[in-house]
């Protein structure tokens, strides 16, 4: 299985039974995870974000044990970005970044969105884009952060046909009808954190296309267990199990 | 042994109450629950009048009726309806096949009209399911939060109480009952954040913390990930995940007749 919606380092409101790298990597090899995308926590509200993605590289090498794929976090917001993802590419040999709308206080229709995925397109990098990180009802009351606006994307996507979308923690927000939508508006796709609902899955692919599904959990804030569990509660059979909790994501990966 | 102390009809594929339960009990085989407590029909009413919260009963009563080996049910109730509302016990529980109580948001716990409820519920050994949350930004105005529920836990030492959803922000809610031995936390309808069944277990003792998933609106998987991931020891993990409610059912379903 692989697992495309994982973080390192502090949830930055309660210490996770987890949030220690290696027993994180442990924990998720048994589970049958073979690979993580792995971002940082510390993404979220440090002002400094070449040193998380520098830092995050290096737990990575030292604490993944072959398990953990880096994923740099960029900050649309900050001036410098570009260069931010030249050394994610470049400096840390990174294939995906995350971007953090809500938190980072700009929304989708940002022209900076447009350039960042043309940017991406030419060094074949895949962006994650996280909808939300918690549910709104028990976030911090100081802390308290709506959910990304999702809809301006979709232009975006028509215009740059070519760039490659992940959408954390968005199923939930995204359902139904709206579902086939999206996967008709370009390269996107969805993973099951945030996936809830009796068997849930089966009922997300009445509408996406089962080579948009992607198995992803949210560890360590939420438990990494459910990822599985969720592939298990829908009648799914070997073959398309197969192609959702792994062969799904390595295609995303594969520019060839 | 799963006991899944938290299951409702809606939100599930299927034109009629049979088959829809029928259709749970599949998903239920393949994630290994064994048994599904049910409470409240469809359409879901916050507010229920009398003939509403008697005809989402006879729902569940229905669905139940080709389960009785692996389901039982709880009866809806509102607490602004007091009389209608012990009637209801009567027609459902006395003489009925229901074992216990639902009270959702239609009215606060800690509000003294449920104190006529309370005792009577406890006289028929029903299990007293009460859903709680502390939402940030605010709960419907007649939405419980743990604190309403020690408040009524104190006024009904000897009745055992569960507390629905550890309150949602559980860190808080499991604080707000720690000193009600008499009240139960449940795991269900939140997101499956790692840490909390550690945290009841740390506080309460693994023997006041049960094991629920809020289905259809929630998944088996995302519910019994918190308890199958959680960093206890597996007599703990055993004891939430059935024995617990077991126990809590015991009496009456042994009153009743009914399999254990």
């Amino acid at each position: 299985m692989i697992d495309v919606n994982v973080h390192l380092s502090r949830w930055p409101f309660r210490r996770l039974p987890l949030d220690d790298t290696a027993k994180l990597v442990q924990r998720l090899k048994s589970l049958g995870v073979t690979s993580a995308w792995a971002g940082s926590y510390d993404a979220i509200l440090h002002r400094e974000p070449s040193s998380v993605n520098a830092r995050l590289a290096e737990d990575c090498t030292a604490h993944g044990d072959g398990l953990l794929e880096p994923v740099g976090s960029l900050h649309l917001g900050m001036p410098g970005w570009e260069e931010d993802l030249r050394r994610c590419r470049e400096q840390h040999k990174m294939r995906i970044v995350r971007l953090y709308p809500n938190y980072h206080g700009y929304t989708l229709d940002a022209p900076a969105v447009g350039e960042l995925l043309s940017r991406a397109i030419e060094r074949k990098l895949v962006v994650q884009i996280v909808a939300k990180l918690e549910d709104e009802r028990t976030q911090h009351p100081l802390v308290t952060v709506p959910p990304v606006e999702l809809e301006p994307l979709k232009d975006w996507l028509t215009k740059r046909p070519l760039a490659r979308v992940v959408l954390l923690n968005a199923l939930g927000l995204v359902r139904g009808e709206a579902l086939s939508k999206w996967a008709a508006a370009g390269q996107v796709w969805f993973e099951t954190a945030m996936l809830e609902g009796v068997a849930g899955i089966g009922v997300a692919l009445k509408h996406l296309p089962a080579d948009r599904l992607l198995v992803g959990t949210h560890a360590p804030f939420f438990a990494p267990e459910a990822g599985p569990l969720k592939l298990k509660e829908s009648d799914l059979g070997e073959a398309l199990r197969r192609q959702i909790a792994e062969d799904n994501a390595v295609k995303v990966l594969d520019w060839s | 042994m799963i006991w899944d102390l938290h299951c409702h009809l809606s939100g599930v594929d299927g034109r009629t109450v049979d088959e829809r339960i029928a259709q749970l009990m599949e998903i239920a085989d393949r994630m290994g629950v064994d048994r599904l407590v049910f409470s409240m029909g469809w359409p879901w009413s916050q507010d229920p009048g009398p003939d509403d919260f008697r005809k989402q009963n006879d729902q569940v009563i229905q669905a139940l009726s080709h389960w009785q080996h692996r389901a039982v049910g709880l009866a809806y109730l509102n607490p602004k309806h007091a009389e209608e509302s012990l009637a209801e016990l009567d027609r459902v529980v006395r003489d009925g096949p229901l074992v216990g109580v639902k009270l959702w948001v239609a009215e606060r716990c800690s509000a003294e009209s449920l104190d006529a409820i309370i005792r009577k519920a406890a006289g028929l050994k029903a299990l007293i399911f009460q859903h709680t949350w502390y939402k940030t930004g605010g709960n419907y105005p007649g939405e419980s939060t743990p604190d309403d529920l020690a408040l009524l836990a104190k006024r009904h030492p000897d009745v055992p109480l569960i507390c629905g959803h550890s309150g949602g922000n559980w860190e808080r809610g499991i604080r707000a009952i720690r000193d009600c031995p008499n009240v139960y936390v449940e795991t269900a309808g939140f997101d499956p954040t790692a840490g909390m069944v550690e945290l009841a277990v740390r506080e309460l003792g693994d023997e006041r913390v049960l094991y629920g998933s809020d289905i259809g609106g929630r998944s088996f998987a995302s519910q019994l990930a918190k308890v199958t991931g959680a960093e206890i020891t597996e007599p703990a993990r055993r004891r939430i995940l059935g024995e617990n409610l077991r126990n809590l059912l015991k009496p009456i379903l042994t009153a009743k007749g009914m399999r254990l």
